[in-house]
């Protein structure tokens, strides 16, 4: 498994922007912090195939200050750090294993590196990493970072043997936060990622002791993201730059069939005569105002084909079900997952399931849905109404599938995974109402709509029928005795045969009577019904003997 | 209905032949029905010949094969069983008396209204009153005058009852109504709105002075007592006159002796065509000149309704209304008293009834 690493130089920016990632305030540091770390984690596990077990804790630091002060250790089983990388992926902000086309939770593991860099500004502290990737070392480095030049710097380094086979990253440091507000958060955020991740062990010990544990449901995991070539439509300057740097003494020609996915020599060909560059030009002899033309050419090229989407994870039917069925404890659920779709060169997959029913409640004031949204199976926990997944469920004619969104206990789960989630804000919390993605949400959930409507009816014609077959044995036995009475007969009637006729056993007997020809002594049944204030009028006799006809062919004799 | 044939006779008939049909139903396996006539007021015409509101032909079918109709086809034939068993064993109940003794049985009716609805399915499925199988209404009225009459209640058979016995008069309950009208030497029905006039009436001898038998209907006659004028007046030929109060719901108390309630219309033999009003007219306040009273706002309204009833579109009956819309008056029977020469000699009794029963050719 080959890392690529590369270097960009911002930690100063991110030092003074830090409300742009998500770390505007004390609480929702401490829930970001969280955040970022579980996420590097799992990233670390799911993305090569290994069932993820991720631990945190949270402890109250005592006696510091105004401002209160945690301390955070995280462990998970994933890949490790090889050694010589760890002062780099730790102590530098945008070096990591993420820049590459392929989905991950984050983009660039800016979030996992703001962590730590929040805790170094607001507690002064260094973090401590404990790394092995399973063989017979285990390395310990204390680390933090220099701002100004962006570089790491290391204070003690580590090296002992690995007794206990460890193979993940331990990773420990302090910082001020507010678990009080942020608890809330933090744990919706534990319990969303279980539903999505029914295969991942979930544990997190709070500053007050509570324990939240999440155990693997199951051993099945998505197919991990393969990497591939950026998409000649998902390109920009900065990037193209970038590729050309690390192969700069090629032709066009070469540079374009070798370095995009789905762009062979054939394509490069035809995208170069149609825009009038030259398949031999050396792409390092490319000016900027080139560059910025060919950019804007491979972005609106249309006859690229649509992107290769092996480079996305998608959690899978069975998988959002399990998950889902695990935390709603729902009667009903149907999902849905659409094919792969593009927007600007980023492929995206549209996940949706429906819960209805069961543990549900239906919701405490009109307007509210009870919606859970993940995006590349991170759960998205702030600013719902501003999602596109919630302005496309509102915005669906629910009358059509027989669902009173105002007070069905109905729950929605969308999971939209990409190379390139299109998040409104850098701090992750809503997907924006691109078009291409809105119009795959609203098939999905439709699509899921039209099946638990499917599902409901059943479950009503199955409670009519039993309901039925109850209703009928309670009172048809009451008749039974009440007309025994006022006739002044002996005997009650034999209704047996008619409680078999309202039951599942109908169809049966249908058969049964088409097979055997009734004798002909049947027949005259309907004109010995006597002509008492029980018969019927005319009109109606002919409705009840056609209703009786479809279900019992008796009836149908009889005429 | 025939002569002095026991009315139970009729109902012990029907029941029968309800729990017959139902019976063999089910026993040649089919889901039982019966079409009830419907009760619905678009259902509910006016029969000028029989001078009553009837229903009209839509039936509404009960069928044990749509699982809506299971529940109330049993509670109607729960219903009939019990009326059986009323009869059976010489018993009385009331709607209220019969929707508790639903509770003995999983039978579930969950408000009175509902078992009240399937005893009035019951009456207009057998087409009689519930009277008939001895479900019967609080008794309200009474009954005074030469009329010997038998009870046919158990225990009480063969005892020969002349109704003048009585002072205050014998009230008007299951056992006079069901009771054989033996003799009388009466030659009209004299039914009276108000008590007390009733009562003064006896004092004054007016049974004797006009011949008649005297029916206090307190207010708007039960079913009972319209029942037992009808009988007076189909099995013993009596002509039937009401006098009440003259406003409109004075009106009205004869409208329905004489033609039936809508309420009633699933029954007939509860109204009595032929008998009249004697009065107090509105057409008569101005020849009597005795005290009025402005109407009420709630007369109003009463009279508004009465003048879109079909029954009041009739020549007499219209001329009333008009008159009372005309004067915007009413008065009470009362009213009479003003003018009377001394309590034993009362200007009702001495003058305007006499006067009345001539103009409509009593006397």
């Amino acid at each position: 498994m080959s890392e690529q690493f590369q270097e960009l130089n911002v930690a100063d920016f991110f030092y003074k922007n830090k409300d742009l990632v998500g770390f505007d305030s004390p609480h929702k540091a401490t829930y970001m912090i969280v955040r970022e770390l579980v996420e590097n984690s799992l990233d670390a596990c799911d993305g090569h195939k290994i069932l993820p077990d991720v631990r945190v804790t949270l402890y109250r630091v005592e006696g510091a200050g105004a401002q209160e002060r945690y301390h955070v250790k995280i462990v998970d089983n994933g890949i490790g750090v090889p050694l010589e990388a760890v002062p780099y992926a730790f102590g530098k902000v945008l070096f990591g294993s993420k820049y590459s086309m392929r989905q991950n939770r984050g983009t660039f593991g800016l979030g996992g590196k703001m962590s730590l860099l929040y805790g170094q500004i607001t507690a002064n502290s260094r973090v401590l990493i404990t790394t092995s990737q399973g063989g017979s070392k285990v390395y310990t480095f204390e680390l933090s970072t220099d701002i100004r030049t962006n570089t790491p710097i290391i204070y003690r380094r580590e090296e002992a043997d690995n007794k206990s086979h460890f193979r993940g990253v331990k990773i420990e440091f302090d910082f001020e936060g507010d678990y009080g507000k942020a608890r809330d958060k933090i744990i919706e955020y534990f319990y969303e990622s279980a539903m999505i991740l029914p295969y991942a062990q979930l544990t997190f010990i709070d500053p007050n002791g509570t324990l939240l544990f999440y155990p693997r449901i199951t051993e099945t995991m998505p197919n991990p993201p393969l990497e591939t070539l950026p998409h000649p439509h998902g390109v920009d300057l900065e990037m193209l730059k970038r590729m050309i740097a690390t192969n700069p003494h090629t032709s066009l020609l070469v540079f374009l069939s070798k370095n995009f996915q789905r762009v062979g020599e054939r394509t490069a060909k035809a995208f170069l005569r149609s825009n009038g560059f030259d398949p031999h030009a050396e792409v390092s002899e490319l000016n900027t105002k080139q560059l910025t033309k060919l950019v804007t050419a491979l972005r609106e090229y249309s006859e690229f084909l649509p992107p290769d989407p092996s480079c996305l994870s998608p959690i899978g039917e069975d998988l959002l079900t399990e998950g889902i069925k695990r935390l709603l404890s729902p009667d009903h659920v149907v999902v849905t997952t659409r094919p792969p779709r593009a927007y600007e060169g980023n492929p995206f997959i549209v996940e949706v399931g429906i819960a209805y029913g069961g543990a549900i409640a239906p919701p405490d004031k009109p307007g509210k849905v009870q919606l859970f949204r993940f995006a590349n199976k991170i759960p998205l926990l702030y600013d719902e109404y501003s999602d596109v997944a919630m302005s496309v469920i509102q915005g669906i004619n629910w009358n059509q599938y027989k669902v009173k969104l105002d007070e069905a206990p109905i729950a929605f789960i969308t999971h939209v995974c990409s190379t390139k989630v299109p998040y409104k804000t850098a701090g992750k919390e809503y997907v924006a109402a691109r078009p291409e993605v809105e119009r795959e949400l609203d098939l999905a959930i439709k699509q899921a709509a039209r099946e638990l409507r499917v599902k409901l009816s059943r479950m009503e014609k199955a409670a009519y029928r039993e309901r039925r077959t109850e209703v009928l044995k309670k009172y048809l036995s009451m008749m039974a005795s009440f007309s025994t009475f006022l006739a002044e007969k002996e005997k009650e009637p034999d209704i047996s045969a008619l409680l078999m006729e309202g039951g599942p056993k109908r169809k049966r007997i249908k058969l049964k009577a088409v097979e055997v020809d009734p004798p002909g002594g049947e027949a005259s049944e309907e004109d010995v019904r006597p002509a008492s204030a029980g018969s019927p009028a005319g009109k109606n006799r002919e409705k009840k003997s056609k209703s009786k006809s479809e279900g019992d062919s008796g009836g149908k004799k009889r005429r | 209905m025939e002569r002095n044939v026991d009315r139970t006779t009729y109902a012990r008939r029907a029941l029968k032949d309800l729990g017959e049909s139902i019976y063999n139903q089910l026993q040649s396996n089919r889901f039982p029905e019966v079409a009830i006539p419907s009760r619905q007021t678009n259902n509910i015409y006016y029969d000028p010949k029989l001078e009553q509101y009837v229903l009209g032909s839509r039936r509404v079918l009960r069928s044990a094969d749509n699982v809506k109709h299971v529940k109330p086809l049993a509670q109607l034939l729960w219903v009939a069983r019990i009326g059986k068993e009323l009869i059976d064993y010489d018993r009385v109940s009331t709607l209220r008396d019969l929707f508790y003794m639903s509770k003995n049985i999983d039978i579930n009716f969950a408000t009175q209204q509902e078992s009240d609805e399937a005893v009035y399915d019951l009456e207009a499925l057998l087409s009689m009153p519930r009277e008939s199988f001895n479900i019967f209404p609080h008794d309200r009225g009474a009954i005074f005058g030469d009329l010997t009459v038998r009870y046919r209640v158990k225990g009480f058979k063969d005892s020969l009852i002349n109704l003048t016995d009585n002072p205050d008069g014998v009230n008007i309950g299951p056992a006079l109504d069901n009771a054989e009208l033996v003799k009388t030497s009466a030659d009209k029905v004299i039914a009276i709105e108000k008590g007390a006039i009733f009562i003064q009436m006896i004092r004054e001898k007016v049974h004797e002075k006009f011949n008649a038998i005297l029916i206090d209907t307190t207010g708007q006659a039960s079913r009972s007592a319209r029942l037992l004028i009808r009988r007076l007046n189909e099995e013993l030929g009596l002509p039937v006159y009401i006098l009440t109060d003259c406003d409109v719901w004075g009106a009205h108390i004869s409208m329905v002796i004489i033609s039936g309630s809508v309420n009633s219309a699933h029954i007939t033999g509860l109204n009595t065509p032929s008998a009249k009003w004697l009065g107090f007219w509105p057409t008569d306040i101005n020849r009597y000149k005795v005290p009025t009273m402005k109407m009420k706002e709630l007369d109003w309204k009463r009279l508004a309704e009465l003048k879109a009833d079909p029954r009041y579109k009739e020549k007499f009956w219209k001329e009333q209304l008009d008159a009372f819309e005309r004067l915007g008056l009413k008065a009470e029977l009362e009213a009479f008293s003003s003018k009377n020469k001394s309590v034993s000699q009362t200007f009702l009794v001495e003058t305007y009834i006499p006067q009345k029963l001539k103009e409509l050719g009593a006397i």
